[in-house]
């Protein structure tokens, strides 16, 4: 990754003994999409303000391409950021707004008025260009904010989760469209969210934070099938933990044995090295748990007996406290069918997985950075 | 992975974290240690050292008649009087602005401010008119024979508890609803859906939420009358002497600057303990309307506080069940009627002794009611004068320069005090605002004395200096407002889209602030404009400015200019009022 557009080393804040964000490496790719994910008060925001320059690191540095800007102010950056609320200025119509930056960077004015209404051609909102921001709904206004932040080229875009205050539907579109732009304009983006579908949809990245550390870093595939923590796959989308006993290996895969009952399972050593006998943790997710009926012709599975039945739309999910009391409570989802043989509560149930579908956790390993 | 610096690349480093503050606080904070500590420092030490050495021969003469004390005692009974009187009547008024909403709103806000701008001195001369033996009282009393002579209401404890309450009613007003405008009015509605019958809600939940605002609006209305002389010098007579006349007679007349400095410190002391006193009550943070802070302290105190609470509601929701209802739901209007009429005649009545002054200042009979014929002859006199002209003309000059000064060094501040972290920062916002809770007198007197020795007395340069250290902790206060209301966000937006901080300021920040500023740029021009006691002493006996002028023609001779004076002073207001109105509103729809 020498062409990154975008490093940090050791970059750290505090506010009086608060950990906002501990000692942190990160590199970004030219044109990569990278989202900074994670819950609220885990320091996503507060790498974004430093990236950003709206706030001064306590340690470490920040560089774009070449250049060291650790400290230096927002307007010598040559980024572009997207707030919460948009941060438009009221006073001002749309399309001030937009020539806003093109007129602190000494644009001639009708130039800048080109490449304004250009901007708002690009976001699909021509003709709204002598408004008033008040005069415009949330999800205009969003795509008011990114036509500013676009119209001067920015090498890096960084935005602090700015599709919060929309509604779920105009939200999915407006990530399509940020998407969109991101695939035309070739600009490095950092995205802020704590929504973990959006960091799933949009990113080439994920980088999950928790407690002022970055949890994980990868693709949104080895976040979700590959969790490194508890933490990480607690946080992406819905899991199974069980705790289990590392019997074999072979390859990367290991042979797991689980409960009282010694009832046997393979999983992923998900680049775990314990030694056979080792206490760990498996995950495996809701829908990738089979489930069976008693007396079928599974041989090995937990038995379990189902709680709760919900159909969730397109899921139909299946709550069950397994037989064996040391294991529990489990979740099994699987496309909802019109059939007549439903699940029903009370019914005894036998889940299993197909080996690679399960992955060992082991919880002294804390993800660093695998940048 | 190796980083190297790019050839000519920009090394920047953190700039120091202590000059920015400094920069911002400092202008303030020296105008107030050399205009506001150092005069009246020099005024108390006055009162222990009389040139030669220490004494304390002016407290053996301030205690060895009882008239000083009988003075304070006084001074105390009409401060307290008019603060319970003042502080119920505003009550009603600042619920109903609360909760109000668009026009009605405005249209209250503007009468309440009508009256807070109207001079001091007109409003206090219009009941010498309103009172007076051929006033409007009485001469409307005899025509209706109802009584045979003219009734002495003018010179007694009456008069001066009408004007004092009159004085003080806007500021009780103003004060109360900064905190409550803060109240969450869905509270009482909540009380009502869990089962609180409507004067329960009230006084149960309203009530006990809006206290800190009482207090806060008692102890402003408090301190400014127990300093106060206006009003007592017009309306009362001998025996409602307040402290405050004492000291001027012993400035201007005695010229016994020690005995001067022992009733300050006599007046200052009994500030301090009322301040004292409510600090340990209700906390100082009520004072800024910031945080109504409820302590919760399950003391005897409070338990028949709740009990007291507790029956007021009671009683208030028999008394609403006494009133027949015809459509028990349909009927109920969300306009509380009654109030409104109520909170109406109030402001009617607060706003009428000033109106008086027009027909008046049109009339042939001078201040006599009822005004008879129509002559332009005081205006044309008023205009004709040049010790008048020159007073408005220096008023003026001195307002506009105490409005920038105070702009220049005040609007970094409020920037300072709403925006940074700095340590001492609660500290430092009670020294900014300590010029107003310093009794005016005492200010004034010290100041007086400095600028002697300085040779200020009777030039712009004093006046705007001693009118700005009044005026700048109201632009710091509303400032301060504005800017909690501003989002900053919008700052970090124009330097993440290349503005530098002076560009951001210039084309982000102050155009949206524009309108605050203006606002509190003419708060300070009208404190400036209306400021009489620092101009009594420091305007020296020439160089009059208009509330001076007033003052010595109302003490001396009264003429019917007054009248025409009064009127141009009311319409001067009622037009600053409605144009920074109508620009507040253009900056908010443009």
């Amino acid at each position: 990754m020498s062409s990154s557009s975008l490093s940090v080393q050791g970059l750290a804040k505090h506010y009086g003994d608060f950990v906002a964000l501990a000692p942190t490496d990160l590199v970004v790719a030219d044109g990569e999409f990278l989202t900074l994910l994670g819950p609220s008060g885990s320091g996503k925001t507060t790498l974004l303000s430093l990236l950003a320059g709206l706030v001064p690191p306590d340690e470490g540095s920040v560089r774009i391409g070449s250049q060291d800007v650790t400290y230096a102010p927002p307007y010598e950056r040559d980024i572009g950021v997207v707030f919460q609320n948009y941060a438009l200025f009221p006073h001002m119509t749309i399309e001030e707004n937009i020539a806003f930056p093109l007129k602190m960077r000494k644009v001639g004015a009708t130039e800048a008025k080109r490449r304004a209404l250009e901007a708002l051609e690009m976001v699909h909102l021509p003709q709204i260009a002598g408004r008033y921001p008040r005069e415009l709904s949330g999800g205009q206004q969003q795509r008011v904010a990114l036509a500013r932040c676009m119209v001067y080229k920015p090498s890096i875009i960084l935005m602090d989760e700015p599709l919060g205050a929309l509604d779920k539907k105009l939200r999915e579109h407006m990530q399509l469209e940020i998407k969109r732009l991101h695939r035309e304009l070739g600009t490095t983006v950092v995205y802020v969210t704590h929504d973990q579908e959006e960091a799933m949809t949009m990113s080439d990245r994920i980088c999950l934070m928790n407690a002022g550390r970055i949890e994980q870093l990868g693709t949104p595939a080895d976040l979700y099938f590959r969790p490194r923590s508890l933490f990480v796959a607690d946080f992406l989308g819905e899991s199974n933990i069980l705790p289990a006993a590392l019997r074999s290996r072979s390859g990367d895969e290991v042979e797991i044995g689980l409960g009282t009952q010694g009832v046997s399972g393979r999983a992923l050593a998900n680049g775990n090295d314990l030694p056979p006998g080792s206490e760990v943790r498996v995950m495996v997710r809701p829908q990738n748990l089979t489930v069976a009926r008693k007396g079928g012709s599974v041989p090995d599975g937990i038995q379990g007996r189902v709680s709760e039945v919900m159909v969730t739309g397109s899921l139909t999910k299946v709550y069950m406290e397994p037989l064996d009391g040391k294991l529990p409570p489990l979740v099994a989802a699987f496309p909802t069918r019109n059939e007549d043989d439903a699940v029903r509560i009370d019914d005894v149930l036998t889940l299993s997985w197909s080996g690679r579908d399960a992955v060992v956790i082991a919880d002294s390993a804390r993800a660093a950075g695998t940048a | 992975m190796t980083m190297t610096h790019a050839p000519g690349a920009k090394r920047h480093s953190p700039p120091p974290a202590w000059r920015k503050p400094v920069l911002m606080g400092a202008p303030l904070v020296l105008l107030l240690v050399a205009f506001l500590v150092f005069p009246v420092g020099q005024l108390l030490a006055l009162s222990v050292y009389n040139g030669q050495g220490f004494t304390l021969a002016p407290y053996a003469q301030l205690f060895a008649s009882s008239l000083y004390i009988t003075v304070l005692w006084i001074t105390l009974k009409i401060s307290l009087a008019t603060t319970v009187v003042a502080v119920v009547a505003a009550y009603p008024v600042a619920y109903l602005i609360s909760i109000a909403k668009g026009p009605a709103k405005s249209r209250l806000i503007f009468w309440v401010l009508l009256s807070f701008w109207t001079s001091f001195l007109v409003r206090a001369f219009a009941w010498v008119v309103i009172l007076g033996r051929n006033g409007v009282v009485n001469s409307t009393l005899m025509s209706l024979g109802i009584i045979d002579t003219p009734a002495d209401l003018l010179y007694g404890f009456g008069a001066v508890l009408v004007g004092m309450v009159h004085a003080m009613l806007p500021l009780a007003v103003m004060t109360m609803l900064a905190v409550m405008e803060n109240i969450d009015r869905t509270l009482p509605r909540a009380a009502g859906t869990l089962g609180a019958k409507p004067g329960t809600a009230f006084w149960t939940v309203y009530f006990p939420l809006s206290l800190p605002g009482v207090a806060a609006a008692a102890i402003m209305v408090f301190v400014s009358a127990i300093g106060f002389f206006i009003v007592p010098a017009l309306l009362g007579g001998r025996k409602e002497t307040m402290i405050t006349q004492l000291i001027i007679d012993q400035v201007q007349q005695t010229l016994n600057w020690g005995l001067a400095g022992a009733i300050s410190v006599l007046l200052l002391t009994v500030v301090l303990v009322v301040f004292v006193l409510y600090d340990r009550v209700f906390g100082f943070a009520s004072l800024t309307g910031e945080s109504a802070a409820v302590r919760n302290r399950d003391t005897a105190m409070r338990r028949l506080g709740g009990r007291v609470l507790a029956a007021l509601g009671s009683a208030s929701d028999a008394l609403i069940g006494l009133v027949p209802r015809r459509h028990p739901l349909r009927g109920r209007s969300e306009r509380p009627v009654a109030l409104t009429a109520f909170v109406w005649l109030l402001l009617v009545l607060i706003s009428l002794p000033a109106f008086l002054m027009i027909p008046l200042s049109f009339g042939k009979g001078g201040l006599a009611w009822p005004p008879s014929g129509f002559t332009l002859q005081w205006y044309q006199q008023l205009l004709d004068s040049p010790i008048w002209m020159q007073a408005l003309w220096r008023s003026i000059v001195v307002a506009f320069g105490t409005g920038l000064l105070s702009m220049a060094i005040g609007v970094p501040a409020a920037f300072l005090m709403v925006r940074s972290q700095m340590r001492g920062k609660g500290a430092m916002l009670a020294f900014i605002l300590s010029p107003i809770v310093v009794p005016r007198m005492i200010i004034a007197v010290g100041m007086f004395y400095v600028f002697a020795q300085m040779g200020l007395v009777g030039t712009i340069l004093g006046l705007v200096i001693g009118h700005t250290v009044v005026a700048v902790p109201y632009v710091v206060m509303t400032m301060m407002a504005v800017l909690r209301n501003y989002d900053t966000r919008l700052d970090l937006a124009a330097q993440s889209l290349g503005a530098r901080p002076v560009a951001a300021l210039r084309h982000v920040t102050f155009p949206i602030l524009g309108a605050g500023m203006l606002s509190s740029f003419l708060f300070a021009f009208a404190t400036s404009f209306d400021e009489l006691t620092i101009s009594l002493f420091s305007s020296g006996g020439l160089s009059a400015t208009l509330p001076k002028q007033f003052w010595d023609e109302v003490t001396l001779q009264v003429s019917p200019v007054i009248a025409a004076v009064s009127t141009g002073l009311l319409l001067f207001v009622a037009a600053l009022i409605y144009v920074a109105d109508r620009l507040r509103r253009r900056s908010l729809a443009g």
